[in-house]
């Protein structure tokens, strides 16, 4: 029986280290880090970032591919059904849908980042002064939101296009016109909230200056609600896109866009319903993508809904 | 609540007058005359027709004649439909537009409810999972779309409605569907969203803890509660609802006041596009406010006369 040996060493109390026990063990996680992290988990967002890419690398490179035209007609071969010809088949004055189809997204799509930026870049700044100087500026600036909103965004954008007729960039004014309300309302909600709240006074007080203030804490706590309205807001405009070019008020002639496609295969959807089977599918599929995305991107950055 | 009532009611004037003084001076600055046709007229016709309808007479005057006119609803005559006022073609389409849009605003409320309890109280399990499935892709379909595949499912390929026809209530059936899609998929969620909430609040485990069956817990005490955000949506769904008329009623060949409107802009009728765009505002205005005094009266916890609670 061997009996260990126990020196007075071993009742000494240990060394314990202040400095050692506060150092921060693990990688320390940033909101965004953190954020991508909860994104990672949604696969639902994911696939819709994969359909976006191969979405955004089809209208840079699809029309090119078959070798088709989206504004060349063929009469000897209208309203073909898909064949290895046409891929998608061919419209009712012979032009290749699957060209047209690309060439659509691209205007699609170049319209509803372009209103969104647009919307973004007004937004934060009209709700970013009237949420940060309040009072009077604020009770102004907002009343004046809240008449161009008491109408129907899309009654008012079908006015101002009958003002300045069609055009892509009309078009893209028209509803920039409207559309920032929404985003300023948020930016101004966020700013006046957030100004008010414990841990800018905490760091405030702890002597943070502005700029640390600023970027440290009010800009990523806003840029969360941010980013989540801008996503939302690109389906918005593409869906208001398709909707004028439905109605004839939108892409003119001979460039084609998903709205203007759809609108066009109406007429004779019942004998070639693939004609408006494609535009219509890449509608939804862009707009689902985007508003997956969003919904993905605001359960991450909202730490407060987790589920 | 008479004062406050007042108040809104003086806001929504001030914001007709702006949206007819708005209205009025687009359709001044936009192009195209409304007598321009495939028949040339000759100079004199042409001044004797700006004559009649009051086209020479100076702008400021115009403007008030407007005015003047619009408060008795009064939107002068169609330029296109001669002998029409603006008015007739308003109360001779309007019906058929109340019609659907009611029927289509019952679909959104009823489905939407419906599909957003059913989430929330299969929260987290397979059905919570493919409602919400099924609101995004409602949210991801725009509603002409949704109105094409209704056509082409349901009436072509299995012929249980008509394509387009206006004539019985089974022909509003599919443009009121297709009208409720999108906001149908938003008060789901919404409806799903609020419901979590309010099951996870206190008064609900009081309310199980006194021994309350599940289903009284849910529907008496639950729903009820859940139901105010889908209240306060009902202004953005008047909205949607009326915008959507535009295309709908394209579609299935409805003589609505939505094609009417549509048929106006194409044919530069600015006297129609003024009349219908300032009776969609009263009603949207009229809405928003009966909306905002109903939800009052529903959650006395909101003041109405107080200015948007504490800052």
């Amino acid at each position: 029986m061997s009996q260990q040996q126990l020196t007075n060493v071993d009742f000494e109390p240990l060394h314990i280290d202040h400095a050692e026990s506060e150092k921060i063990v693990g990688k320390s996680t940033s909101y965004w880090k953190d954020a991508w992290r909860r994104f990672r988990k949604n696969k639902l967002a994911l696939t819709g970032i994969v359909v976006l890419l191969f979405l955004g690398f089809m209208a840079a490179f699809g029309a090119d591919i078959s070798g088709e035209n989206f504004r060349d007609n063929d009469l000897m071969s209208t309203n073909q059904a898909p064949s290895s010809d046409h891929w998608f088949g061919t419209d009712n004055l012979g032009r290749d849908i699957f060209a047209r189809t690309w060439d659509g997204a691209r205007i699609s799509l170049f319209i509803g980042l372009t209103a969104a930026f647009l919307d973004l870049i007004i937004g934060i700044i009209w709700g970013a002064i009237s949420g940060y100087f309040g009072g009077k500026v604020d009770e102004y600036m907002m009343r004046i939101a809240d008449i161009l909103s008491s109408l129907p965004y899309l009654l008012v954008v079908i006015l101002l296009m009958v003002v300045m007729g069609q055009g892509i960039w009309t078009m893209i004014i028209a509803m920039v016109i409207t559309g920032w309300i929404n985003m300023a309302r948020i930016v101004r909600g966020q700013v006046m909230q957030l100004r008010s709240e414990e841990y800018v006074l905490a760091s405030k007080s702890l002597g943070a200056g502005n700029s640390r203030l600023l970027f440290k804490h009010l800009v990523p706590n806003t840029l969360g609600p941010i980013l989540v309205t801008l996503t939302l807001t690109v389906p918005n405009a593409i869906f208001t896109e398709a909707f004028l070019s439905f109605l004839g008020l939108g892409v003119p002639m001979p460039d084609s866009s998903w709205g203007v496609m759809t609108s066009e295969a109406l007429g004779s959807f019942q004998y070639f319903p693939y004609q408006l089977f494609f535009p219509a599918f890449f509608i939804c599929l862009t707009m689902l993508a985007f508003n997956v995305i969003g919904d993905g991107l605001r359960d991450a950055l909202d730490p407060k809904d987790r589920k | 609540m008479a004062k406050y009532v007042m108040k809104r009611i003086a806001y929504i004037l001030v914001s007709l007058l702006l949206i007819i003084t708005a209205t009025f001076f687009l359709m001044q600055a936009a192009p195209g005359s409304p007598f321009a046709s495939e028949r040339k007229m000759t100079p004199a016709m042409e001044a004797q027709m700006e004559e009649a309808y009051g086209l020479n007479d100076p702008i400021h005057e115009q403007y008030v004649d407007y005015l003047v006119n619009a408060i008795t609803f009064d939107f002068g005559p169609s330029f296109k439909y001669v002998g029409q006022d603006v008015m007739d073609i308003i109360l001779r389409s309007f019906p058929y537009s109340l019609v659907i849009g009611l029927e289509a605003v019952f679909i959104a409320i009823g489905l939407g409810v419906l599909l957003g309890v059913f989430a929330a109280l299969k929260h987290n399990k397979f059905g919570d999972y493919s409602a919400m499935i099924i609101a995004v892709l409602g949210i991801s379909v725009p509603s002409f779309i949704m109105a094409t595949i209704l056509q082409y499912i349901l009436a072509i390929k299995f012929d249980i409605f008509s394509v387009a026809r206006m004539e019985s209530f089974a022909d509003t059936i599919l443009p009121a569907l297709a009208l409720a899609t999108t906001p149908l998929a938003f008060i789901a969620r919404l409806m799903r969203s609020s419901m979590l909430d309010v099951l996870n609040s206190d008064y609900i485990k009081t309310a199980k803890s006194k021994g309350m069956s599940q289903r009284i817990v849910t529907y008496k005490h639950g729903l009820r509660n859940a139901l105010l955000p889908v209240i306060s949506y009902m202004g953005p769904l008047v909205a949607g609802i009326l915008t959507g008329s535009f295309v709908i009623e394209k579609i299935f060949g409805i003589p609505g006041l939505g094609s009417e409107f549509v048929t106006s802009i194409t044919n530069r009728d600015y006297t129609v596009i003024m009349g219908t765009t300032v009776f969609y505002s009263v009603i949207l205005l009229f809405c928003v406010l009966i909306v905002d005094l109903i939800y009052g009266i529903v959650d006395p916890r909101i003041k109405l006369d107080s200015k948007g609670g504490g800052k």
